[in-house]
């Protein structure tokens, strides 16, 4: 018997309207658990890498995590996986909500589907009866509307639904999928209607069943406790009204102006008035005792949710206030693209436009005041008319196409990739290796574990490690307590920290948890309930896999290098791995690829990014090495004979 | 002290909807509390307490599993609420053939909540713990009765001859007869 796993996947092939039911190997679970790491095997396996992503033949992968549908709280993030058109890359996605524990409790660890539906169509899951439907009454519907038109619809308040909206049907590079006010960015909504796929509704009735499942309630009951009391899980944004860290310190239009005073005292009075005033509730997701959702009903519009840096984005591209993200994000939510790439998008195009590289010409019809002219853009991109059809390619790929000098103002983005707007001073090692090497695409989904910053004295430090549960080594410890400037950190002790953040996210986007009681939260204030020490008994609790913190951490660096060789063998190189130019104002090129280098050799890598043989087989990928050996991608190292 | 009156123990889970966040944490535990054996398997849609959501009206109700019902009643009321609507079966507890509430999935049985009542018993009910949100608490509260309280003549001869004119005068001596000897035994 399977426990965690239901240990089985949904095969779909969208072009033949085929569904199969197939046994998955309870191998592959052990060695790369759920989510993003047994998706990644399923990609390696199963799609060549000369695929494009628009093929028939790229997978669109729905994955639970290990521990969805266990006890175990906020264990609730559902992945998403695909080869994205905007990086030609793996793309990386997660949502929360209910989605994963639903289809865990249907009976399937994966949906995996390939092919393209001929027209619009959604697929049903309700146990064991799947079927492919026809869509077309859902063309052109909002993300939510979707939903509640099939609970409708299929007379089930309790199915959940992912779906896409108008961006994913006209494949917009920005699209998302979104379930419960919750989205899947970056790259996964334009393959999904790219397979004119506009929705998944499932539901499930079957049990989940666990190894060792009184010892597994326990810790949960533990463990919920400890996520509802501490501080240090969970979206302090929902509650916390000083907002100056990103209003102050990111910058502001096309990821370009820093407004270091912005933030004031009657500003935030403002703004709290216009959120409670017009805030519902919070909400959070399946079984965690969390509410970081905040549900907005807006005059005029329909009621939305969002998370995090996710009410900034928009009044911040446009240089507006929180009432403007208030106005336009419910409408951007039912579209279905991502907040934090579609502001800078349109905040691009503006600027292009100032600049005289774009002209009025390029945009008729368009308002004169800025609000009106960020509704008419992301209207523009969703449908993909005009200027906004080239706008739907994202910054990168759209300053290609518009050419004329507007390459110099794709300047935020890192593998084709949109990035977060900041724009510091000093360069920080850390982060500098983590913007060029991570193959998550946003910072948000690599740093985390390590605290962002050192604390003034030494006796401060000295009370933080001593709470610190969560450091899977007593050398983070000594680190932290010899860190006193932020850059300043010496090399041994940032690539520690860099596989330490990134470990934490592959774990996490594998059993399922979300960062808010894990990965990204650690970074501030470390109390967080997940870590390398309580995850082997839990994971052990519910799989009955032997799992143990060095098996652990082996599993990380396994799926971690199991990625980059996706990527690789896709052509993912050296020469892509760099931070955005001006990231930093004061940089270093000597001193920055010293550092990449000596990472790579601390990784395992070869000097081109590339995992070594000896690396990928220590980590069992020997049949990795073997493929990146036949395309030549790695040399065939000499035997040396005695 | 009156010795005419006796105590007993009420058991309440007080719900604050205003609170809900809809997180289902609730139906998860319950559902493991109540698998046999205890907490062998998950399954929320064996709990016998479902939260009622819906996303776009900001609607959040958990409801406690009460009695069976054959048949779904023939009209209901539409509440309106601090300007939202709620349908009467937001809030009713009945495990009722117009939804898959409260119904075994693979049986077919009726769920019906127990307090989690077992031995030793719980602090607090499963739903109540896990509830990080406070939408559910639990309050056992003592309430005084009139001990020699017993239903006068009129309130019981009201119940019999209700039964009687349903059923036949025969068939409920039948019966009464058949429960006393069952009581007896
Ligand atoms: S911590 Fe917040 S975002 Fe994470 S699962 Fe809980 S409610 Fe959801
Ligand atoms: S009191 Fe116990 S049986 Fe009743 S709903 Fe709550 S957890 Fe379930
Ligand atoms: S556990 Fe509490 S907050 Fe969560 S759904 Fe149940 S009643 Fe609502």
């Amino acid at each position: 018997m399977r426990y965690a796993d239901t240990g089985f996947d949904l095969e779909i092939d969208l072009t033949r309207g085929s569904i199969e039911k197939v046994a998955n190997d309870a191998k592959t679970s052990e060695m790369y658990l759920g989510g993003q790491g047994a998706a990644a095997k399923l990609l390696w396996d199963r799609v060549p890498p000369d695929t494009d992503p628009f093929s028939p033949d790229n997978l669109l992968i729905f994955s639970t995590g290990i521990l969805h549908g266990t006890p175990v709280p906020s264990a609730n993030r559902t992945c998403v996986n695909c080869f994205s058109p905007q990086t030609n890359l793996m793309s990386h996605s997660l949502f929360g909500g209910f989605f994963g524990p639903e289809l865990k409790h249907a009976g399937y660890d994966k949906i995996i589907l390939r092919g393209k539906a001929p027209d619009l169509v959604y697929l049903y899951i309700d146990n064991d009866k799947v079927e492919i439907r026809d869509a077309t009454h859902l063309r052109g519907m909002g993300t939510a509307e979707t939903g509640d038109v099939l609970k409708k619809e299929l007379k089930d308040q309790k199915v959940q639904v992912a779906a896409i909206g108008l961006a994913g049907e006209n494949r917009v590079y920005m699209a998302s999928i979104d379930h419960n006010h919750a989205s899947a960015a970056r790259g996964v909504g334009v393959v999904m209607g790219d397979k004119r796929l506009k929705a998944i509704a499932v539901r499930g009735t079957k049990d989940v069943n666990l190894a060792r499942p009184a010892e597994l309630f326990d810790i949960a009951l533990k463990m919920n406790r400890k996520i509802a009391e501490s501080s240090g899980c969970g979206d302090w944004m929902a509650v916390d009204e000083d907002d100056s860290f990103h209003h102050n310190h990111f910058s502001w239009g096309n990821a370009r102006v820093r407004r270091k005073n912005f933030w004031s005292k009657e500003l935030q009075e403002r703004w709290t008035r216009w959120k409670y005033d017009h805030m519902d509730r919070q909400t959070g997701c399946y079984n965690c005792p969390k509410k970081c959702r905040n549900v907005i009903n807006w005059p005029g519009r329909k009621r939305f949710g969002y998370k995090c840096f996710g009410k900034d984005t928009y009044h911040m591209a446009a240089f507006l206030e929180l009432d403007f993200t208030y106005e336009i994000l419910g409408v951007a939510q039912e579209y279905g693209v991502d907040s934090y790439a579609t502001p800078q998008v349109i905040a691009f195009a503006l600027e292009l436009l100032e600049a005289g590289i774009l002209h009025e010409s390029d945009f008729p019809g368009m308002p004169a005041d800025t609000k009106g002219r960020f509704f008419h853009l992301l209207d523009k991109i969703v449908r993909r008319e005009g200027i906004g059809d080239i706008l739907a390619d994202g910054v990168s790929r759209a300053a290609q196409r518009i050419g004329n000098g507007a390459e110099k103002y794709d300047h935020n983005t890192v593998k084709k990739f949109e990035q977060l707007p900041i724009k510091l001073g000093k360069l920080n090692p850390a982060f500098f290796l983590m913007i060029a090497t991570g193959e998550k695409m946003s910072i948000t989904q690599i740093e985390g574990s390590f605290p962002q910053d050192p604390l003034p004295t030494p006796g401060e430090r000295q009370e933080f490690v001593n709470k610190w549960a969560a450091v899977p080594d007593e050398k983070f410890k000594k680190y932290f307590l010899e860190w006193e400037k932020r850059n300043d950190m010496p090399v041994q002790a940032t690539c520690d920290i860099v596989e330490w953040n990134e470990a934490m996210h592959y774990i996490d986007d594998s059993t399922g948890i979300c960062g808010f009681v894990s990965s990204f939260r650690g970074q501030f204030g470390g109390d967080i309930a997940y870590h390398m020490n309580n995850l082997p008994q839990i994971l052990s609790a519910a799989t009955g896999f032997e799992m143990s913190k060095d098996k652990l951490w082996k599993t990380a660096q396994r799926i971690r290098n199991l990625v980059r060789a996706i990527n690789v063998r896709r052509g993912l190189r050296r020469k892509s791995e760099r931070p955005p130019e001006d990231h930093w104002a004061i940089r270093n090129e000597e001193y920055e690829q010293g550092l990449l280098s000596k990472y790579y050799a601390f990784k395992g890598w070869n000097m081109d990014g590339i995992p070594t043989r000896e690396k990928l087989e220590s980590l069992d990928l020997g049949y990795v090495a073997d493929d990146l050996e036949k395309r030549e991608i790695l040399k065939v190292e000499e035997k040396v004979s005695a | 002290m009156n010795a005419s009156l006796s105590a007993k123990i009420v058991k309440e889970i007080r719900v604050d909807i205003d609170k809900c966040t809809g997180c289902r944490a609730c139906e998860m535990a319950c559902s493991a509390f109540h698998a046999i054996p205890r907490y062998s398997s998950v399954n929320p849609s064996k709990a016998r307490i479902r939260v009622v959501s819906d996303e776009l009206n900001d609607e959040y109700v958990p409801i406690r599993a009460g009695d069976y019902t054959p048949s779904e009643c023939n009209g209901r009321h539409i509440y309106t609420i601090a300007g939202k609507q709620y349908s009467e079966c937001s809030f009713c507890g009945a495990s009722c053939p117009s939804r898959d509430y409260f119904v075994e999935p693979d049986s077919g049985l009726p769920l019906k909540c127990d307090m989690c009542e077992c031995v030793p018993p719980l602090e607090e009910p499963m739903c109540v713990q896990v509830c990080g949100t406070d939408a559910l608490t639990y309050v056992e509260r003592e309430v005084e009765r009139d001990a020699k309280r017993q239903p006068t003549r009129g309130e019981m001869e009201e119940g019999i001859e209700s039964l009687v004119k349903k059923y036949g005068m025969q068939a409920v001596m039948k019966t009464l007869a058949q429960m006393s000897k069952g009581a007896k035994s």
